[in-house]
Parts: structure tokens; sequence; C-alpha cells
């Protein structure tokens, strides 16, 4: 479907497609199988660019937006969802800075964010706050000119290869979600540490790890917008990030797709493709359509979201809703297509399907996506 | 000037000359066919494809010169440590075939240091005539005094045609010299013959990787010059008892200067011979994994063949540049060629398709590499290689 | 250092096939792409430019649509381009292509060192390259896999041989060919793509590089191709079935005489 992107859109996919295919696609088995991060990959994408597609020119980006990175995501997700992951996460731990963050804060950092100098994090989760995000214990007290961080924060993207991290802590626990406040922590600070790497049952080549402060010191100019903010910085954040999460289960779905449909036209069976038999045929035709069904709802919001439409939450909620759910359904059935083989290591199809679960689940489940899309309706129906 | 016409009168629009062009050059247009020049290289493949005479191509080159002037066929013989390089023996092999048709000379061409005994040895392989020149500089290979010792040999002796074989010494030297004495030279001939009407050298060559083959003439420029693959010709046999003409030629000084200083010659010692020398190569894919190139090398050594690779795995870096079979690596002939865990990308293919007996044993049955390969096995290639290695020291007894 | 990097559009291998009916090549949709070894070129160019300042130059011989390979040379990092193209090229053999190209660089005039593929992927001659160093009477190095040493007056570079390969000094101006290993080509960049969207390489005829009409085109080559025809294409043999070591035994003897 043509979706009349922009020439520099155009380009701009046309790279990432070129990236994932030739230096991407060759290497996914082997950083899901050692689950390395994939730096050979962070520096190609650093190289040609494609970390800047978002950012304003004047940080030394390309001026783009929230579809530039989706597209550029999509594509990677497309060769591999765990290495495109590393690009997104960075992405992710960005939102906080260009959304909210001061003029100072944006020159010290984004630069080096767009020219792949520097990736980021998002540190939001803790072991007791997950979906219920208001219930952090990770707190920031004001000493003088710095705040001090304790606490853990966990299941953090991009953990330990980051040297840029947004941290929610709470600043003051009597207010509860209005006490939370965002925060920028360089890798290196005295008082942060990483904790050992997770193992996972999908993007392998991510690395997802515990942060630590302990006593960490950190200036009070890196305090994001004002106390009290964190929250609401992290709801926006969210709100521009969740099409990205739905541009990565587009690509993992489309990929997955991409293999069933080359295995279908050249597995023969009963001496015949099972290609021209109607029982694939139909499963190929129910993955397509809700694989461009899902792209045309991610490119859409993110759409809105670059024009500055003001409340974005519920369609970006609806599209991370059904994108992952479409990379789950179509993952499966591309195993299903390749039968006993798709249940093998060896044939790339499996790790799509384990890829493409945790698009259900990370940056809001799908039934918290379904509360912040009830939610809007509802509200939106009151107002009427 | 050359050129080539359609001849509207006569085409019929049959398009057998659209298909013809290995070049794409020719579309149709109101049912005629029309050539853009911009693409045609006016090879005369469509002139041949016309059933109707409706293609006429001019393509001489002035008038004929006087060609009478030079005569023999001339082989380069590459040395190396002062021991004469197998491909030498296959092009005089193939060289007296060329002279005995054309009823002259062959003639080798030695330069090096201290190279007296080769003589004997070129002489016992049918070298009617040496030219040899020996001086300190020649010791090792080097462009200038090389380029400037060939060209005033072929200057002062004007010979016929000259062969060389197309390895790294080969194309680097006479491309240099052809240049210089405003010869034709043909590239990595894979069949030579002997036009006797014209007296012309017939040099047919692969391009666009073996796809297409091109036969190749120099219609009015002397010498011919050809380079030609190693391993396609086959060695002249020796006899002893065979005497050659042998010229020592001695220059002044200045014709062995060179520009580039030869600084040092690093020979790699790895568990593998020269892989266009090897008579069998083993190949490993990505199907073998990193650990099942040890299966590779353990069969290698088996049958005291070479260790080759597709790119993929020497992308994966499980093995060195230098064992890469195919387009961007090297091309190779062996006796027997065994694909184990390849698929055969065109690519791959491209490097090896000329070998005489080809083993693929890859899990995919519709792999590309079994569309070529001589017999196949379907399955993994780490199970199978090494039942297969056992199988093979039972016959070979070891 | 002023560097001149020369560069040919072939068709992309992984896309010719052979018609099986009439036995030609299939050029419908087969893509032009720059020749995979003059990526090697190119990249080491942009690689000496960074390491010892500089301008590389892009230069090519062809049809106009050689200009896409030009532009795509930009975006890895070359800073001009120059397309000489000609109808009176037609036809022309390695002498007279390296001729030509050896008239355009005297053009671009001022160069330390030029580089080129080791061949081309559709004619794989490899002459081409030492022929415009002859042409030029400069030195060269051939098959170079690693430069180990650079500066002004001379460079220090590894040539693969057979064996192994060769460290050979050579003074500047001179002429490499480069093999795969001595880089990793970069993938191009979105800033470099467009520059290279704006970019206006120079359009040189035979002309304007000054050239001998005699020396140019199928009148100015030596050589003149008087067949082409398709090999015959080596057909799929026989697939082994059974227990694997039942083939293997089969195999080994089927090969027995070949492997003694």
């Amino acid at each position: 479907m043509d979706y009349l992107i922009t020439e520099q859109q155009t380009m701009i996919r046309d790279l990432a497609r070129k990236i994932a295919d030739e230096k991407i696609k060759p290497v996914a088995a082997h950083y899901d199988e050692t689950e390395e991060f994939a730096w050979p990959i962070m520096k190609i994408l650093a190289e040609s660019d494609l970390f800047g597609v978002y950012l304003p020119e004047q940080y030394g980006g390309l001026g783009g937006g929230i579809l530039d990175m989706c597209l550029v995501t999509e594509e990677l997700s497309r060769a591999c969802g765990g290495i495109a992951l590393g690009y997104a996460g960075t992405g992710l731990g960005t939102l906080p800075i260009l959304l909210h963050g001061s003029e100072e804060q944006k020159k010290k950092y984004l630069p080096d964010i767009a020219a792949g100098k520097k990736l980021a994090a998002f540190c939001i989760t803790e072991a007791e706050a997950g979906s219920d995000a208001g219930s952090i214990k990770t707190t920031a007290r004001k000493e003088g000119d710095k705040y001090i961080l304790n606490g853990t924060k966990q299941w953090i993207t991009n953990a330990g290869e980051a040297d840029i991290y947004t941290v929610i802590a709470s600043t003051d626990k009597t207010k509860g979600v209005r006490g939370a406040s965002a925060f920028i922590v360089e890798k290196g600070t005295k008082g942060m540490e990483f904790g050992k790497k997770e193992k996972k049952m999908g993007i392998r080549a991510s690395a997802t790890r515990e942060v630590i402060f302990t006593d960490c010191e950190v200036p009070a100019e890196n305090l994001i917008s004002r106390e009290g903010m964190g929250f609401i910085i992290a709801m926006k954040t969210f709100d521009c990030s969740r099409p990205g999460v739905a541009a990565q289960a587009v690509g993992i779905a489309q990929g997955a797709l991409d293999h069933a449909l080359e295995y279908a036209r050249t597995r023969v069976q009963f001496d015949v493709p099972i290609s021209s038999f109607q029982a694939i045929q139909h499963m190929l035709a129910d993955m397509g359509t809700q694989v461009e069904a899902a792209r045309a709802l991610v490119y859409a919001t993110a759409r809105m979201v670059d024009s500055g439409a003001k409340s974005v939450a519920k369609e970006s909620a609806m599209a991370k809703l059904f994108a992952s759910d479409v990379a789950m359904k179509v993952t499966t059935d591309a195993v299903q297509i390749f039968g006993g083989y798709g249940y093998m290591r060896d044939y790339p199809v499996e790790k799509y399907m384990r890829d493409a679960k945790i698009t259900q689940i990370y940056e809001g489940t799908s039934q918290i996506q379904r509360n912040v899309i009830a939610a809007n309706m509802i509200k939106e129906s009151i107002k009427k | 000037m050359a050129s080539i016409t359609i001849l509207l009168d006569k085409c019929t629009g049959c398009m057998l000359c659209v298909k013809a062009c290995p070049f794409g050059a020719i579309h149709m247009a109101n049912k005629k066919a029309v050539i853009d020049m911009a693409k045609c290289t006016l090879c005369g493949a469509c002139v041949e494809a016309c059933k109707f005479s409706a293609i006429e191509i001019r393509r001489d080159a002035g008038p004929k010169k006087d060609l009478t002037a030079y005569k023999d066929i001339w082989v380069f013989c590459e040395q190396k440590k002062g021991a004469i390089q197998s491909i030498s023996f296959e092009l005089l092999g193939e060289g007296r075939k060329l002279a005995d048709k054309l009823g002259v000379k062959l003639c080798a061409v030695i330069l090096g240091s201290g190279i007296d005994d080769a003589a004997a040895e070129l002489a016992s392989r049918g070298a009617d005539k040496i030219y040899m020149v020996d001086h300190p500089a020649l010791k090792s290979y080097q462009d200038d005094p090389y380029t400037e010792v060939l060209v005033r040999l072929a200057e002062e002796y004007k010979p016929e045609a000259i062969l060389c074989g197309a390895t790294t010494i080969g194309r680097s030297l006479v491309s240099r010299v052809a240049i210089k004495i405003d010869a034709g030279l043909t590239a990595d001939c894979t069949e030579l013959d002997i036009d006797l009407k014209e007296r012309l050298l017939l040099q047919t060559r692969p391009a666009f990787g073996g796809n297409i083959m091109a036969t190749i003439v120099t219609p009015n420029h002397r010498p011919q010059m050809a380079t030609v693959r190693h391993k396609v010709m086959k060695e002249a046999e020796i006899d002893a008892t065979r005497k050659a003409e042998v010229i020592k030629k001695t220059y002044p000084g200045e014709v062995f200067n060179s520009r580039t200083k030869l600084l040092n010659i690093v020979e790699e010692i790895g568990e593998t011979v020269n892989l266009s020398e090897a008579d069998i190569i083993i190949s490993g894919g990505r199907g073998m994994g990193k650990e099942g190139f040890a299966l590779v090398n353990e069969l290698a050594k088996v049958l005291g063949g070479a260790v080759g690779a597709s790119r993929s795995a020497v992308d994966a870096d499980w093995i060195p540049y230098s064992h890469q079979v195919g387009q961007t690596g090297k091309t190779v002939v062996p006796k027997l060629y065994i694909a184990c865990g390849i698929s055969g990308q065109i690519q791959h293919l491209i490097g090896m398709q000329s070998s005489k007996v080809i083993v693929a044993i890859n899990k995919d049955p519709d792999a590309p590499i079994f569309k070529i390969a001589t017999y196949g096995i379907v399955g993994d290639a780490t199970e199978i290689l090494p039942a297969l290695t056992r199988a093979f020291r039972l016959v070979l007894n070891k | 250092m002023n560097i001149i990097v020369c560069i040919k559009q072939v068709p992309n291998t992984t896309d010719v096939r052979i018609d099986p009916v009439t036995n030609t090549l299939i050029r419908d949709g087969v893509e032009s792409v720059i020749n995979p070894f003059d990526a090697y070129a190119i990249e080491e160019a942009v690689r000496l430019k960074e390491r010892c300042g500089g301008k590389v130059t892009v230069l090519t011989m062809g049809p106009p649509q050689a200009e896409n390979a030009l532009r795509e040379a930009i975006s890895l990092g070359c800073d001009e381009a120059v397309l000489v193209s000609d109808r009176k090229f037609a036809g022309s053999d390695t002498w007279a292509t390296s001729y030509t190209l050896a008239a355009a660089i005297r053009k671009i005039g001022d160069y330390d060192i030029i580089l080129c593929g080791k061949q081309a992927s559709d004619g794989d001659t490899a002459q081409v390259g030492p022929g415009i160093s002859a042409h030029l009477d400069i030195p060269q190095v051939t098959y170079v896999k690693k430069i180990e040493e650079i500066s002004a007056e001379k460079a220090a570079v590894e040539r693969m041989t057979e064996e192994g390969y060769d460290v050979v000094e050579t003074p500047l101006p001179c002429l490499l060919t480069v093999v795969k290993e001595i880089n990793t080509p970069r993938m191009p960049s979105l800033k470099g793509l467009m520059r290279a969207k704006s970019a206006k390489p120079f359009k040189w005829t035979a002309d304007d590089i000054e050239a001998d009409p005699a020396a140019l085109g199928l009148d100015g080559s030596p050589t003149r191709v008087i067949k082409i025809f398709t090999p015959v294409q080596r057909k799929g043999g026989e697939i082994l079935k059974g227990d694997t070591g039942d083939i293997s035994k089969e195999l080994a003897e089927l090969l027995k005489d070949m492997v003694i």
C-alpha cells in the first residue's frame, strides 16, 4: 500500500531496509543465540545517521518525527526485533528530554544521541511497579544542588550499554504519582550500578538489566521539567513511543510473513508447492491483511503525533494494542506454515514468534492499553 | 568509423535480435528494431541472430596492416623463487598445438635471477626457443622491470602471439605490456584455437561470471596477447631428450629500474595448499557452523585437498578470506569439489561451476547447488561429513 | 591528498539469469550496481581522505545512466564525480577503456593516488587498472589488501599473491587495484544520500578530454568480439538416497579413482 510518505522518508526507509537486509539478517540468529549486544550494528546505524531521523536539525538530527522513527524501527525489526530494540529503546530514553527537557539539556544530550555516539534508556519499571507504575519505590531526595537517588529499576532496555538514562523517581512519596519526577542520569555516575543480564524468551539481542541506585548523586540541573512532573512526562513519553513499539510489532510480523510466503512457494508436499493449497492461501491472505491494517493504523497514529495533536493517548494505545496482537497472531501462523521446520531453531520463524510476544507486554500490556483506550473513549463521550 | 545499422526494409520485427543482445541494447519501436548506442558494444550477437540479414555491422579498423613480420607463439613462463610455475607448462602444452597449426616455433620467455637451469626444463616441455633474461632485479616479480624487459623483447623479436597465465603476476604484467606495445589482449581465456585462413588466434573466455562465452580476435594488431586460466589446459608432457635454442638477452642497467620496491615476501602457511592449484577442494558454507569447519578440515586432510569456503562462512569469521571461493573470492577448477552446507548462491557457483566433479551436501533439497552437482546428498552436512570421512579412510586404507 | 577512484556500473549478477528456452541472458529487471570490487576502492579512498585529508573524485566511463553509480559513490563519501560519456566510446575494449579513463584523469589533473577495484564482475578482465597506469606511466601495485603506511611521497602496501602477500613500497602518484580483504565498505549515510541527490557530476565527452578519436571505442580497440554464445549449462546429477553410512560408502566408491 502506498502511504504517501515523503521523499526523505522513502530514503530513510530504504536505507534502513538495506541495512536490515545486508547487515542485520545475516547476524540475527547469532545475536539471538549468544544474547550479545549488537554493537557493530549500532555503529552502522550511527554512521548512517539513522539515530537522528526524529530529532530536530539544530541538535544534529534530520528534522523528522515519530513516523520517521517508526519507519526505521519497522524495517530493522523485519530482520531482528531484538537488534531493533537497541535503536527503539534509545528513542524511548530520548523522548523525555526531547519533549520536556530544557534547552540546555537538549543541547547537551541530543547531538550525541542524534550522531549515535551515545545510546539512551528509559527507567520506570520496578519489581513491584509494573502496570501499576504509580507505586514506584525509587526515591530522589534533594540535598543542596543535588538529588540523591536510591532504588532499583528492573528490566531496563539498553541498561549497561546506554550512556544516558532518563529515570523516574519519587521526590515526594506523600503525593503518590504526583510526587514523581524525571531525571537524566549519565552512565558512570557514582552510585549507579547494573544488575545481571536477564535471560529472555525473545528479543535476546537486546540488553535487559537492573539499574541500581545507591546514594547516587545527580546534579539538580538534570531534573527534567519540575518536581512532580515525572508521571506526566512518562505518560507523554509513552504516547509518543507506543507507535514505535507498534512499528516494531509490524516489522516483526512482516518479517515472519516474508519468510512464510517464501517457504510456502518453495516447500513441496504432495508434489506441489504448499502455496497452491487453499488452506495455506487463506492463512497468507489473513496474515497479509492483518499486517497491512496494523501498518495503516501505526502510520496514521504516528502522523497524528507528528501533527502536534494534543491528545494521542487513545490512538497510540490502539496502534500498539492492535499491532502487537497482529504480530503474535502472524508469527504464530508463520510457524504453522513452516510446520515442523518452523518449530526448529535452525529456521528463522520461531524467533519471530518469541520476539513478538514482548510487544504485547512492555510499555504497557495489552490489558493496560485497553484500559487507556476505554478510559479515553468514555471521557470523550462524556464531553460530547 | 565503426557502426551498426538496422536495414529497415529487411527488419521484420521478429525480435530475435532483442533476445540475442547480451547488453539489453535493442528494443522495438513501430515493429522495427532500434539500437540504443549508449548500451551497444558492437559485439555482433544480434547480427548472427538475425535471420533476415537486417543488421549491418561495420567494425573494420582501417586498412589492413602488414603483419607478416610477426611470427612464433610465445609463452611467458612464470617463476617464483626460481621454480617454474605449473601454469607455464599448461601454456606450453597449449602453445605447442597452436604453433604446430601455424607452422611456427613455440618460444618460452623466462625472466629471473640465476635461472640457467630453467632452459633444460622448458625445452623438455616443448619450447623450441627460449628467451632468457637473467638479472638480479628480476629475481622476484616487479611491475616496472618485468614490463620493460618484455616490451623490449616483443618489440625486437615480434611474436605473433604471447600467452601468459591469468595469475596475479600475469594479469598485472601483460595488461601493461599490451598498452605499451599497442597490442590486443584478452583476459582469462579458457579455450584457444587458430583461424588458419586469417592466421588469427581465436580466444574464448567466459563473461558475466560464466553465463556467456565470447570468442575474441585481434585482427589488426600484433602480438595477439592472451591470459589463460589456470588448470584448464593440459600440461605439456616431459620429453627430456628435447633441445631448444637459448637466447640470453642482456640490457643496460636502467632497463631494470623499478619505481616500486619489494620490501618483503610473506608466505602464509595455513592448513591449505594454494586453492587455485588444488585438485580436490572441500568447501564449507553457512550450514556448517563455526565448529563444523573442523569436519571440513578433517575430510580435506584425508583426501589431501584444500579447504574452501562460501562468502557467508568467511563473513561470519569462521575462516579467513583467502579461502573464499566465488565472485568476490577465488575462481577454482579442481577435479573434485565437495560443497558442504553451501546453498549455492550464483556468486558462489560462478567460482566453482567449472569443476570436473561436484558433490553437494545440503539439507535443503531445493538448494541451487544441487542443480549443478554431479552427486548430491540431502542432509545435514555436519552429520554426513564424519561418515563420509570414515568411508574415504576405508577406501584409501588410511 | 587528492584521490581518484575509478568505478564501473555493472549488472547485478544476483539478478542475471539465463532464459532456458533461448539460452540468452535475461536482462529485464536486472538492476545496475557499482561493481562489487569498486565498492572496496571507494571505501578505501574515503578512508584515506579521513586519514590524510584531501578530496576524493570518483570517475566512471559509461552511458548516461552510469550517473546513478556516481551518485551512490557520493553518498558513500566521495566529494566530486566525473562521468565520461560519448557514443564514440561504444565498443571499447580494455585498451580503449583504459586510454579514455587515463585521458579523463589527465584532465582532472592533480592526483596523488588512483584506486580501482581489482576487476569488474561483468568482464572479469582485471586489465583496465593496470592499463590506466601504463597509459599514465605511473607505478602500480595490483591486488592490494592493505595500505600499511602512506605519506605525501610514498606508500607501503600489501599485494596479495597466490601464496600470501608481498609488501611493496611505491612512490606517489601511483595506481592501486584493491581486493575485498582491504576493508568492509560502509553503508551510505542519510546526509550522504541527500548530498548525492543534489550533486552535479561533471559530464565530459571525447572532445572534453582531448582524446585522439582513433584511439576511442571500437576503432581504438585492438580486439574484436566475433562470437557470443551460451555455454552448455551444467545439469544436476544424481541425488544419493539412503542411510548416511551407506551413501557415504557409495560416494567414496564412486570417487575412489579421483582421490587416490
